[in-house]
């Protein structure tokens, strides 16, 4: 007789409920008439996303240690559940901004269930224990955000979006495929921690793997020189994709990133920190510099996201307990900060119709109060000023920094910061020292109706925005007790 | 009560940002709410005053709770002598910025008073914040309101000032940020109460390059004209009154007390920036085409002074430093909310184009003459004081900075005489309308209480002067870092 493993289904309860929403989606796109099928298929993703949050909590509630599963193939511990409460919540907030999109009933149901199965992809990613099920997760939700991508056919420049994305993203899967197998085939081991144990630190065919495994991995977190998918994916994409993109796949890359260099390649921790150091300068580099000379603001946004990537990237490079606090911590308001700047995007885009440049922002914060100081304070967030999280979060990755004597990356940091006020600032500048008279658009007619979902969306982001400042302990007590989960 | 007044100062004008930003009301009463909250918060204030017991030189009104424990950063706020000065002055200030705001009738009346009051909070949480990493926040927190307060009410050129107000202040911050992380991280603690001293040079450098763009100070001044020149006139009043006072509390609390030994290396170096502050700051006031040119780059030569004070390390100098800091916010603000109801009149600030204003505008010539008279440093008069005792304070140091200070002061006399009789007396100027009224009663409102500070403080100077410090020396206090010990027994309460 044949003995099954023993599989504690709480513990793959937040990818299974997705995966259940996306499954129900597709029914949803055959049976459901036409007129109802809209609402009835954003209902369902948000739910799917609302119970794998839920979920998540439950897990991260009662995972007090680590421990593995399913012949040491997933991990159940706070590191990944966090990152699936982070990821389920993104994705939430993209629900509610996916609502008003302008595409008709034609493949809505199938649209919602690429994206839970996108987010079931990621929460699986994140939970990945050895290379088979880290290579797995990260394709699972790749092809689904590859056809996301392109998923607006109307859209101009949607499929060329969508195909770039699919080539370079490819190459980056192929990399960490070609890593995994090198370091699988030196160390004959799979799972991460026994990888570690192997004892191969210094050996050539080992070191190339884990370069080409932190390759991989950076095609995902869109870190610099691995970045050049990002502008033309993040313009191109539908505005709510792309808001999923810039913040779920950020948190999954990252994540999953700290984990598998800490606990597989604990021997080569001097090669990889510094090897993630300096990508993490170019990140700040290249994304700060590419941003100063972009008018789109999609652009802008995926510009800085690339530089976001670099300072979290600081945070991995600490490798310290410090360190994973600091990027779990960072990661919840960055990730708020993105969807509602996205989401801000995609109001204004819905309104004039056409793609938002800096030049028709002109009087958005005069004509749109609240969406306008919404945005304000995301670009404040990014920038790092206080009264957002984005303060505290810049400050614990120089902390970490500082903590492993990484001083000069703060040097970096701050120089990068300093670069970056010109464009987060520009956008303020854009959206309120100019009147709307100044827009050189024929009018649309009349404004749109109201969103209220958008606008609840936009809500959740702010109070996270500004709350993680205000809120630090228990945030930071909830990313501490993350942080142990990994072995530093 | 008293633990929770500095933080009610700081909440006071913050909800009334809030409850501005959503309140259903029509401009005018936005306005009258904004005036309101601003002239309670100047009543707390009072009631603060009250409490103090200025014999105690030790951290008062003070409020702490943990922020987040794992790098041990606090709330931590609470008030010196010098800082509730420093705080009063503030509040005053920002009420008449704020009722001339009312009455002129600013548009977009909810932003700019939301911005307003928020902008109070900040400063007033720069004055009294405890922790580093606070009062770095609430420094950062002065730079958002300010900059959309330029970019949306400035003046033609505003886009550039912002940029250039930007880029200086930003640059400099991050460095003290740099400077912040690397400081409190080493010491495990981030509370300016209990952060040992150090020598560093590069930490102290971190901080004096932030404040000396705040303050400003030669020859980080780049940022100055622009800001000042675009800026709605009380906004500039609030730059040059009391945003630049925080660059100088910065170097009073933090860069001289925490680097004792470095600030004592480096003196010749900030003295010489200073006194090149004051020298040249008087001259380009001397020479400045527009009443508003004037009264700016004579904030750039008072920055100097002040510096000079600090940087003498006597007791002297450090109570002239802090009297002139509250006399120059006061002159300061008044001279241009003046410069913006005489621009109202006649559309420009040109000096050649003005004239003649004194003839059938009896209080408009007596106010600006008052405070013209007060801000050149007559004798009997408040700031006379404050410029004497930093001058008796650097010439224990070396005759020759005495001299240069004198020098400045002669040349105050007469850039302030020159702007006020080319706006009072002489012809009538060819851009100033004979219809031009004197000031309303709202405008007196607004300034006539700044000067009637000013009158009171030149009839007791020592008011400030001797009440910054507590009992004892204030070189003492200083340099030992104004840390004091829980329990500490310096200050024998009088028996009453």
């Amino acid at each position: 007789m044949i003995s099954t493993p023993h599989v504690d289904w709480l513990a793959l309860s937040p990818p299974l409920a997705l995966l259940g929403a996306a499954g129900l989606l597709l029914m949803v796109a055959v049976f459901v008439p036409r007129r109802m099928r809209m609402p009835v298929a954003a209902f369902v993703g948000f739910a799917g996303f609302v119970a794998a949050f839920v979920f998540a909590v439950v897990v991260a509630a009662r995972s007090p240690h680590a421990q593995t599963l399913i012949h040491d193939s997933m991990f159940r511990d706070r590191w990944s559940a966090l990152a699936q409460v982070l990821l389920a919540g993104s994705g939430a907030v993209a629900v509610l901004l996916s609502v008003g999109e302008r595409w008709g009933d034609e493949h809505v149901a199938e649209y919602y269930a690429l994206l839970t199965a996108a987010g079931a992809g990621m929460t699986f990613f994140v939970e990945a224990a050895n290379l088979m099920t880290l290579f797995l997760g990260l394709e699972w939700f790749s092809i689904g955000l590859y056809v996301l991508t392109a998923i607006d056919i109307v859209l101009i420049g949607s499929l060329e979006a969508g195909l770039k994305y699919l080539v370079v993203g490819a190459v980056g899967s192929a990399t960490l495929l070609f890593g995994s197998a090198l370091v699988y085939g030196r160390s004959g081991q799979l799972a991460f921690d026994r990888i570690g144990a192997s004892g191969h630190g210094h050996d050539a065919m080992f070191v190339v793997g884990l370069a080409m495994i932190i390759a991989g991995l950076a095609f995902k977190s869109s870190a610099a020189p691995f970045h050049m998918w990002t502008p033309d994916a993040y313009q191109g994409a539908p505005t709510p994709v792309t808001a999923f993109m810039a913040s779920a796949t950020k948190i999954a890359a990252l994540v999953v990133s700290y984990r598998v260099l800490s606990s597989a390649f604990p021997q080569d921790a001097w090669l990889w920190r510094w090897t993630i150091a300096g990508i993490a300068c170019a990140s700040l580099a290249w994304g700060n510099i590419g941003a100063l000379v972009q008018r789109n603001v999609k652009r802008i946004l995926a510009y800085s996201s690339i530089s976001h990537a670099g300072f979290m990237l600081i945070a991995v490079a600490a490798a310290n307990q410090l360190g994973a606090r600091a990027l779990q911590y960072y990661l919840i308001p960055y990730a708020a900060m993105s969807l509602g700047a996205f989401a801000v995007v995609a109001a204004r885009e819905r309104e004039l119709g056409v793609p938002v440049t800096l030049q028709n922002l002109a009087g958005f914060g005069w004509e749109r109060p609240f969406l306008g100081v919404a945005m304000w304070t995301f670009m404040l967030g990014f920038l790092g000023f206080p009264l957002t999280g984005g303060f505290i979060g810049k400050f614990y990755v120089f902390a970490a920094a500082y903590d492993h004597g990484f001083w000069w990356l703060i040097v970096v940091g701050v120089v990068a910061t300093m670069v970056s006020a010109y464009y987060y600032l520009g956008i303020v500048r854009a959206m309120y020292f100019r009147e709307s008279a100044d827009l050189t658009l024929a009018p649309s007619g009349g404004s749109p109706p109201r969103e209220v979902l958008l606008s609840a969306g936009v809500t959740v982001c702010l109070v996270v925005t500004v709350g993680s400042f205000f809120a630090v302990q228990p945030l930071i007590d909830v990313a501490r007790a993350a942080a142990h989960a990994l072995p530093l | 009560m008293a633990h929770w007044l500095t933080t009610i100062l700081l909440l006071v004008p913050l909800g009334g940002a809030l409850l501005v930003s959503i309140a259903p009301l029509p401009a005018y009463w936005l306005g009258s709410l904004a005036a309101l909250v601003s002239l309670v918060e100047v009543g707390f204030w009072i009631d603060a005053a009250g409490r103090f017991h200025f014999g105690d030189p030790s951290l008062q009104l003070d409020q702490r709770a943990s922020w987040f424990s794992d790098l041990h950063v606090s709330w931590h706020v609470g008030q010196y002598a010098f800082s509730l000065w420093l705080v009063g002055m503030t509040v005053v200030v920002m009420a008449a910025c704020t009722i001339y705001g009312w009455w002129v009738g600013r548009t977009r009346a909810r932003l700019y008073f939301a911005l307003m009051l928020l902008l109070t909070g900040a400063i007033v949480g720069v004055f009294t914040a405890q922790d580093l990493l606070l009062f770095y926040a609430f420094f950062e927190a002065m730079l958002i309101p300010l900059y959309v307060l330029i970019g949306v009410w400035g003046g033609p050129a505003r886009m550039r000032a912002t940029l250039t107000f930007v880029v200086y202040t930003v640059v400099g911050s991050l460095l003290m940020l740099a400077a912040i992380v690397a400081y409190g991280l080493h010491e495990h603690t981030f509370d300016l109460t209990q952060l040992p001293q150090r020598s560093s040079t590069w930490l102290f450098l971190g901080f004096v390059i932030a404040f000396a763009i705040k303050a400003p100070l030669f020859p980080f001044h780049g940022w100055l004209p622009d800001a000042y020149r675009e800026s709605p006139p009380e906004v500039a009043a609030i730059l040059s009154g009391v945003v630049s006072k925080a660059g100088l509390y910065g170097l009073l609390r933090i860069a001289i007390p925490k680097f004792p030994t470095v600030a004592h290396d480096w003196r010749v170096v900030l003295l010489v920036l200073a006194s090149i502050s004051l020298v040249y700051g008087s001259l380009l006031a001397f020479r400045a085409p527009d009443f508003r040119g004037v009264v700016m780059y004579s904030s750039l030569a008072q920055s100097g002074l002040i510096v000079l004070g600090l940087f003498a390390f006597d007791d002297l100098g450090f109570d002239g430093a802090v009297l002139q800091m509250v006399n120059h916010a006061l002159i300061s603000a008044a001279l241009f909310l003046l410069a913006g109801m005489i621009e109202r009149r006649t559309s420009t600030g040109e000096l050649r184009l003005l004239g003649g204003m004194a003839r059938g505008r009896p209080m408009l010539a007596t106010v600006v003459m008052t405070t013209g008279i007060i801000s050149l440093a007559v004798p009997l008069s408040t700031s006379f004081a404050g410029e004497f005792l930093i001058l008796a304070g650097v010439f224990q140091q070396h005759w020759a900075w005495a001299v240069v200070g004198a020098t400045g002061i002669v040349l105050a006399a007469m850039y302030m005489l020159r702007a006020i009789s080319a706006v009072l007396h002489q012809d009538v100027g060819s851009a100033v309308p004979d219809a031009a009224l004197d000031l309303r009663a709202g405008e007196l409102a607004v300034v006539v209480p700044l000067v009637l500070c000013l009158v009171g403080l030149s009839a007791w100077p020592n008011l400030v002067s001797g009440h910054a410090f507590g009992a004892g020396h204030a070189t003492q206090q200083v340099e030992t870092g104004l840390s004091f010990p829980v329990g500490w027994t310096g200050y024998v309460p009088e028996a009453k």
